[in-house]
């Protein structure tokens, strides 16, 4: 392997910055939501590159974990964005303000 | 130039490009394929840092599992559909890619006073690995982290039941205490209990 592990942590970075973009500017719930999938992605993949850097195994399996654990969030997040639908016909999340008085 | 090194600059920009055309789609659906070639570009690089198990893992849950899952919700609630006409957030905009770009320069400070730009993984690897990848990786899975494992299987249970219950249409019993303080001759109008 001859890609120094620098630029994995980078593009990583890169990866992470994009996804705290697309939450920042967008309002649909679901592109929020894959937006915060991009941020664990790039989590992921730092955890794979140090896991490499070092020749342990254990980066390896905390990010397994970590893809186990997203996939259940992703099915309990999916479903509160289809029973808010449900009761407020948007997915917009300034609409979902009951809160705030 | 090494193979790895041409995979690395063949997939990186496509996975940057990627995300970067999932950020300005207006359209969901084709927010989602692009996350979908973003997760792919990622499993690749899975392949170049020597973890063969979690390449597959990735294109089979990520790509397969959770994309599908995504695809579905925004099918079934319709929101693909011209509804996203006031979508970015444009005055956030700017300030968040300002962030975006200050988080980039300083994570590549850390990682050139911490990692070093030219530094390569050692050698090794394969001593590690010594009956392939994923007999490694269940080894380290089995013993060391065995009680997380079976705490992760609770989890998913929960999960499965907790998106069930939140997402079932049917209505919800009345308690006795809501029978009994209901009057009469206000029914609540069916427009809304629906």
């Amino acid at each position: 392997m001859r890609t120094p592990i620098a630029y994995f942590l980078i593009l990583s970075s890169i990866l992470f910055a994009l996804g705290t973009v697309g939450v920042l500017i967008r309002k649909n719930a679901l592109l929020i939501f894959m937006s915060v999938e991009l941020q664990l992605n790039a989590v992921n993949l730092t955890l794979i590159a140090f896991s490499r850097m070092h020749n342990d195994l254990n980066g390896q399996v905390i990010a397994f974990f970590s893809m186990v654990v997203a996939a259940a969030e992703v099915v309990v997040g999916l479903a509160i964005i289809v029973s808010v639908y449900r009761r407020r016909q948007t997915v917009d999340v300034d609409d979902a303000r009951g809160l705030r008085w | 130039m090494p193979l790895d090194n041409v995979v690395f600059w063949v997939f990186a920009p496509i996975s940057i490009a990627s995300a970067i055309g999932m950020l300005v789609m207006r359209n969901a659906v084709h927010a989602a394929l692009f996350l979908i070639v973003n997760f792919f570009t990622i499993a690749v690089m899975y392949l170049l840092l020597d973890a063969p198990f979690l390449f597959a893992v990735q294109i089979i849950v990520y790509a397969g599992a959770i994309m599908v899952l995504f695809l579905f919700v925004i099918m079934l609630l319709g929101v693909d559909r011209g509804v996203d006409g006031r979508e970015p957030l444009w005055g956030q905009r700017w300030i968040a890619v300002a962030l975006a770009v200050a988080f980039v320069l300083e994570t590549g400070f850390a990682i050139r006073a911490a990692v070093g730009l030219s530094t390569r993984a050692p050698d090794g690897f394969d001593a590690v690995n010594a009956a392939g990848n994923t007999q490694a990786l269940a080894k380290v899975l089995f013993r060391d982290y065995f009680f997380p494992f079976e705490v992760t299987s609770v989890l998913l249970i929960v999960a499965a039941i907790a998106a069930m219950v939140l997402a079932q249409r049917k209505a919800r019993a009345v308690t006795q205490a809501e029978i009994d303080a209901e009057q009469p001759f206000t029914a609540p109008d069916p427009e809304v209990v629906a």
